[in-house]
């Protein structure tokens, strides 16, 4: 079994901050749109560093959606900085005429997503924005795991001629992929071969799935972990050739039920290999105040969970 | 200075393309566009300095959005006409497999669209957008917007208009199409809108009133302004008074033309109002 380290606590928004700054730097091209968050977005280093590539928009995020889309006319790659509640259900028409419909290079760069945005609560704890921005035809559906992945997706998808919708998260959480690392949109990272079960698991997940699978190798479960950071498109091959090996999986986010990563692996695997699954998310409804972990805990969202899914997965593939 | 002569034959040829369009389909928005049609003829033949050569990024060039994309027939008309596609291709209007659909836009690559507009209230932003591109980019060249006045029932218009006023965004201009009309009747008694230039004025816009928004030369003239006062430091807004279904008089002085198409007599009545043209009718 591979053994991952964590490196330290760090949140994954100021990896998107680190990979903004060298962005300004490598691309001239690269500009900044931010709706009263700069600080929290982590975007205070590009806007000291690109005062002129910088720009401050109020809290009017329909306004920013809008301007970023115009801003692709004439060649720029506009990155938007908002909480990810605000960067979709806030502005989904923006996003669906001006940018997806009108295939706008647009970067929506969306932090604080799911339940460990934590105190704040459900008014900003969206659940949903994935189900809402795979929907849209053309979008790319980016959600890394750490530190080093998002800074690496932060960079890639400036390279992707097209709208893309890249999440990421607020707490500190391990740090463990490596620096410096290629990010390939659209191409799942196996982190740990088994052959018992597979484990998709994307964003703040991955870390508890990696986590989970130390347990259950105590309890001789061989467990197949796969980091599944684009969302859309979806990397088929990597997880039917999991599947194949393994006959059951267990997919793991921080985001509904309805609409969410695992729904997209279920239509994967009914059009091509029907396998017992069993889902990791929340359970159709909306969060609370609390501390991140103890909401990760109460939503059934963590490595517990995982295990206790994965339980239930293995038993459906080998009835007795 | 244009010809006017020329320019009027083109004004009466784009009212026939608009009414036909609506026509050959049944549906469409024939009321808005023969309002607009002064604002489209003067702005694509006598202001704008463009290429029918289209690029998506225009640059070096000036820009337009139109963010009340329900008025595609004159769009598409003037388009046309002004040599971005074959005017045989308004036949196509709102018709399967078409460039030209519904509302406007980029979808299907029809030269001249820079966005998709339908869903009312996002066109200021995304002009601003390109508006701020091109002053990145070092292109002196101008972005016009035009928008309907019901349509700035949309909250995100004021945030684009606070944020032009506010950053002094000075290469825009944008027109308001103030019919007084809306889908549900006059904008005074479905969501009454106020007087819109000192509502402008107060989030830091210059406002050119335009009492004759459906006399060419007053149209011209108007934007000869405003194009003359860019620069300056803040955005301009031209208020521009038109008449919704000018040109047809049975869709003038109501807002029943809003969204509805001529039927076979009518559209008879709107040719005989607008007499064939040495231009052709497509």
């Amino acid at each position: 079994m591979k053994t991952y380290t964590n490196t330290g606590n760090i949140d994954t928004r100021s990896g998107f901050g680190a990979g903004l700054t060298e962005l300004g730097q490598s691309n001239e091209n690269v500009v900044a749109l931010c709706a009263d968050l700069t600080g929290s977005l982590k975007m205070n280093d590009f806007k000291e560093k690109f005062p002129e590539r910088f720009f401050q928009v109020g809290v009017a995020e329909a306004n920013m959606m809008g301007m970023a889309a115009g801003m692709t006319i004439g060649g720029k790659i506009p990155f938007t900085g908002t909480f990810a509640n605000f960067s979709t259900g806030r502005v989904y028409d923006q996003i669906r005429q001006s940018i997806a419909y009108s295939n706008k290079n647009v970067k929506i760069c969306a932090s604080h997503a799911g339940l460990t945005l934590g105190e704040d609560g459900a008014t900003h704890q969206i659940l949903e924005d994935i189900g809402l921005m795979k929907m849209l035809p053309g979008m790319t559906v980016i959600n890394p795991c750490d530190y080093n992945q998002t800074k690496a997706a932060t960079k890639a998808i400036a390279e992707h001629d097209g709208p893309v919708y890249l999440r990421f998260g607020r707490p500190k959480v391990a740090n463990f992929t490596p620096e410096n690392q290629t990010f390939e949109i659209g191409k799942a990272v196996e982190l740990q071969e088994g052959s018992d079960v597979t484990i998709v698991a994307t964003g703040h997940l991955v870390w508890e799935a990696l986590e989970a699978c130390k347990t259950l190798a105590e309890n001789n479960i061989s467990a197949e972990v796969i980091d599944l950071h684009t969302i859309k498109p979806l990397d088929e091959k990597t997880i039917l050739e999991s599947i194949e090996k393994t006959g059951c999986v267990v997919t793991a986010e921080e985001h509904n039920y309805f609409g969410g990563m695992g729904e997209s692996i279920a239509r994967t695997l009914t059009k091509n290999k029907p396998v017992p699954q069993e889902f990791v998310a929340v359970n159709d409804s909306f969060g609370e105040s609390g501390k991140p972990a103890k909401l990760m805990e109460k939503y059934h969202v963590d490595a517990s969970a995982i295990i206790k899914a994965v339980n239930r997965v293995v038993k459906r593939k080998n009835p007795q | 200075m244009a010809d006017l002569q020329k320019l009027q034959t083109l004004i009466t040829q784009v009212r026939r393309d608009i009414v036909r369009q609506t026509h050959g389909v049944n549906s469409g928005h024939p009321g808005g566009s023969l309002g607009c049609t002064e604002f489209f003829v003067a702005l694509y033949q006598e202001i704008m300095d463009y290429s029918t050569d289209f690029t998506m990024d225009g640059k070096n060039e000036d820009l337009f959005f139109l963010s009340n994309g329900h008025i595609s027939p004159v769009f598409y008309s003037v388009l046309a006409r002004s040599g971005f596609f074959e005017v045989e291709e308004l036949s196509t209007f709102r018709k399967i497999d078409s460039r030209l659909q519904g509302h406007p836009t980029t979808h299907e690559g029809l030269p001249g669209i820079r966005v998709a507009s339908g869903s009312l209230g996002q066109g200021l932003s995304v002009a601003l957008g390109a508006a701020q591109a091109k002053t990145l980019n070092g292109d002196d060249k101008l972005v016009y917007t035009l928008h309907g006045d019901g349509e700035l029932q949309e909250g995100q218009n004021w945030e684009a208009i606070m944020y032009a006023g506010s950053r002094g965004i000075d290469n825009i201009i944008a027109t308001v199409d103030w019919n007084k009309k809306q889908i549900d009747g006059a904008t005074d008694d479905v969501m009454p809108l106020g007087d819109l230039k000192p509502k402008f004025q107060a989030f830091g816009w210059e406002v050119i009133s335009v009492k004759q928004g459906n006399d060419l030369e007053h149209v011209i003239e108007a934007l000869g302004v405003a194009k003359k006062h860019s620069g300056n430091g803040k955005p301009i807004c031209i208020l521009l008074e038109t008449e919704m279904g000018n040109g047809v008089d049975f869709m003038m002085g109501t807002h029943a033309w809003h969204g509805k198409a001529p039927n076979d007599e009518q559209l008879q009545t709107a040719f005989e109002q607008n007499p064939e043209t040495e231009l052709g009718d497509y």
